[in-house]
């Protein structure tokens, strides 16, 4: 059997989280499957990269290293790695749901005609009968995510097609040096011979990419704000809470498209997934997709106008109540007993 | 000067951004058939930004394009109402069961036959699935390139588009030749309201499936009025291999779904009083949850 390969993503000279992460999975998934890791990292000056990627366990890193090749451009990149994954054919391929990541893996998909999963909360390794064709699949990656329509978690199998592709968000997958003293094998690429001319026919005239100033999936306390929320302004509240317990707020898709709360803040399938020591869930009705990214918080309290909110089902504490009572006297109490 | 050749490509989709109670079964799963079919949302930010395009450069056409069943013509007629121009439905049985790479085939046959054109736009996903995947794939299969969480575009100059794409954490200005494949964003401003002179020119505008249960009158109507004809692609008017297409073309198969069932933990259900948040509040902060 071929190997598992990861995408990895660099900015400003650091392979970014949500690849490191991979990484992790990666190695696991590749054990499992008694074959090796591999790494593919595009970009330029990438003299010594190997050192960041090495100790997550990386076997085989090809680099693809040219000074037109950053900042990230889709067909160039679309062009190396679809190239590179027909001369290697990987068994597995995961690349970060990342806007570089989800504009580039299913154009890749599309070149090689294999299927992709769009943000996997889970990856898993087993086997499949399919009992028309009288077959059976061994080590199939299993891809899984909550499906449309609420309480509905799809595991999505690719049989047939080489790549199983598969995209994950930034905090799904934990981070884990596998040892400092891992050693692979870099290969670097000749670029000219997997791009073509015309590749380059997007000019970059202008980039500003903040560092992000949130970080949520690095707090210990969360509080989150969803659509019963009710306003912008009514997410203050939540702020001040924050703010006093020393935490940080997220919200629910509903209140993200609400524009109450920005997307960088968004829980969930399609957002980050935190594990903090206590998540304050105020009115958040608690859909599969949202619970994906926070159920694994050590404590949920759940504060819902309606005693039958399925997020009251994983809730340490369900307080039945309006978020606009119950806050202010959280506040109220926290202020006047600590010092 | 001639104006641009812009293909739409909407979807129509189930809005699944507020499941209200009465679209819960008992059982807890959601009844699709309950929720009310709607233009994807960020489908409409890309008209808008296609209709843009038409009101400053003179000459310029919008054409719709959507795969669906019968019913997805509701799809171009609302796009008609706002200023497109034409449309056209890709619609047949053989299309059932197919993932993102089948629908992309399928629609890049259809662009295909659509050609010469200058722009395909489309939103950057659908919010059934939010696999943004659909966008990318038809420009591979046309082999142009793509724009991907375009904000707003800024000008189109020599056969040149600039665009500025809204990416996670910042903005970024590209500059790319036509024809290309844009994916727009839902930070992009929102589509323009229904227009009246609009929705009465269009009307009656249908298919010929829908035709058929049409009286006489219309019929005539019909005739003297082509704009009112929806056109319906099959497999066949593609002149597509099936092999792609529906569940033999979908290379992601379903293996299995199931309810998530709760490990209930016993909340403790708390009401709103003084006193009952006071002593929730010792607790976390004697158990150091907080504090
Ligand atoms: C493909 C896909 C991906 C998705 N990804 C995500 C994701 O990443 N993250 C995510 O969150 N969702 C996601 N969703 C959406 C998800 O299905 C739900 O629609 C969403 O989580 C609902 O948000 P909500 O709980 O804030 O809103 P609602 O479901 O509308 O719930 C509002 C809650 O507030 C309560 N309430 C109202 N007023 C008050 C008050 N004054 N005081 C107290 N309680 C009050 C109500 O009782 C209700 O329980 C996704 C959906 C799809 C289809």
């Amino acid at each position: 059997m071929n190997n598992v390969i990861v995408y990895c993503e660099i900015e400003d000279g650091n392979i970014v989280d949500v690849s490191l992460e991979l990484l992790t999975k990666g190695r696991s998934l590749a054990d499992l499957l008694k074959v090796q890791l591999d790494a593919v990292i595009i970009g330029k000056e990438l003299k010594g990269i190997e050192q960041q990627l090495y100790p997550f366990g990386v076997d085989n890193l090809y680099v693809a290293d040219d000074p037109r090749l950053y900042p990230y451009q889709t067909l160039p990149h679309a062009s190396i790695v679809s190239k590179l994954f027909e001369e290697i054919k990987p068994e597995i391929a995961l690349f970060g749901a990342t806007s570089i990541g989800r504009d580039l893996a299913p154009r890749i998909a599309s070149a090689l005609k294999c299927g992709l999963t769009a943000d996997c909360t889970s990856l898993e390794i087993g086997e499949h009968e399919d009992k028309k064709k009288k077959k059976i699949y061994k080590d199939l990656l299993f891809q899984i995510r909550p499906a449309f329509g609420g309480n509905i978690i799809a595991t999505i199998i690719n049989p047939e097609t080489r790549p199983q592709m598969a995209t994950v968000r930034e905090g799904v997958m934990k981070k884990e040096i596998k040892s400092m003293s891992y050693k692979g094998k870099r290969i670097n690429l000749e670029v000219e011979k997997y791009v073509r001319g015309e590749d380059f026919v997007v000019r970059i005239i202008d980039r500003h990419i903040e560092k992000s100033k949130i970080n949520i999936k690095n707090s210990q306390i969360i509080i989150s704000g969803g659509y019963g929320v009710g306003s912008k302004e009514n997410f203050d509240l939540l702020f001040e809470l924050a703010d006093v317990l020393g935490g940080e707020v997220g919200g629910s898709r509903a209140a993200v498209d609400a524009g109450y709360i920005t997307h960088e803040r968004q829980i969930g399938q399609t957002g980050i997934t935190v594990r903090p020591k206590l998540y304050i869930a105020c009115g958040i009705s608690g859909a599969v997709q949202h619970r994906a990214g926070m159920d694994q918080s050590a404590m949920i309290i759940s504060i819902n106008k309606d005693p039958e909110a399925p997020i009251n089902q994983i809730a340490d504490y369900a307080i039945i109540g309006d978020i606009g009572t119950v806050l202010p006297k959280m506040i109220k109490y926290y202020k006047k007993n600590t010092k | 000067m001639k104006g641009y050749k812009i293909i739409v490509l909407a979807k129509q989709v189930p809005d699944t951004r507020n499941v209200g109670k009465d679209a819960m079964k008992a059982n807890g799963t959601v009844n699709r058939a309950a929720l009310p079919a709607i233009f994807n949302p960020e489908d409409l930010n890309a008209l808008e930004q296609a209709l843009r395009l038409k009101d400053r450069y003179p000459g310029t056409t919008v054409t719709l394009l959507t795969m669906g069943p019968g019913r997805a013509a509701d799809i171009i007629r609302e796009g008609l109402f706002r200023g497109a121009d034409d449309g056209y439905l890709i619609t047949d049985r053989k299309f059932a069961g197919s993932d993102t790479l089948a629908t992309s085939y399928a629609i890049s046959l259809a662009a295909k036959k659509l050609m010469p054109f200058d722009l395909i736009m489309c939103g950057r996903q659908a919010i059934d699935g939010d696999t943004a995947q659909v966008g990318p794939q038809v420009a591979e299969k046309i082999d142009i390139p793509q724009i991907t969480y375009a904000e707003e575009i800024e000008k189109i100059e020599k056969g040149k588009i600039t665009i500025k794409r809204r990416l996670e954490r910042g903005v970024e200005t590209v500059e790319c030749p036509m024809p290309l494949l844009i994916t727009v964003h839902g930070s992009a401003p929102d589509c323009r309201a229904r227009n009246a002179k609009y929705l009465l020119r269009y009307k009656h505008a249908k298919t010929w499936t829908e035709m058929q249960q049409d009286t006489e009158d219309y019929l005539w109507l019909r005739e003297d009025r082509p704009y009112l004809d929806i056109r319906e692609w099959s497999v066949d008017d593609l002149s597509a291999d099936e092999t792609f297409l529906g569940l033999s073309g979908s290379p992601t198969k379903v293996k299995k779904v199931f309810n998530v069932v709760f490990t209930a933990k016993e909340a403790k259900v708390l009401g709103d009083t003084d006193a009952e948040m006071d002593d929730l509040m010792k607790e976390l902060i004697e158990n150091h949850n907080i504090g």
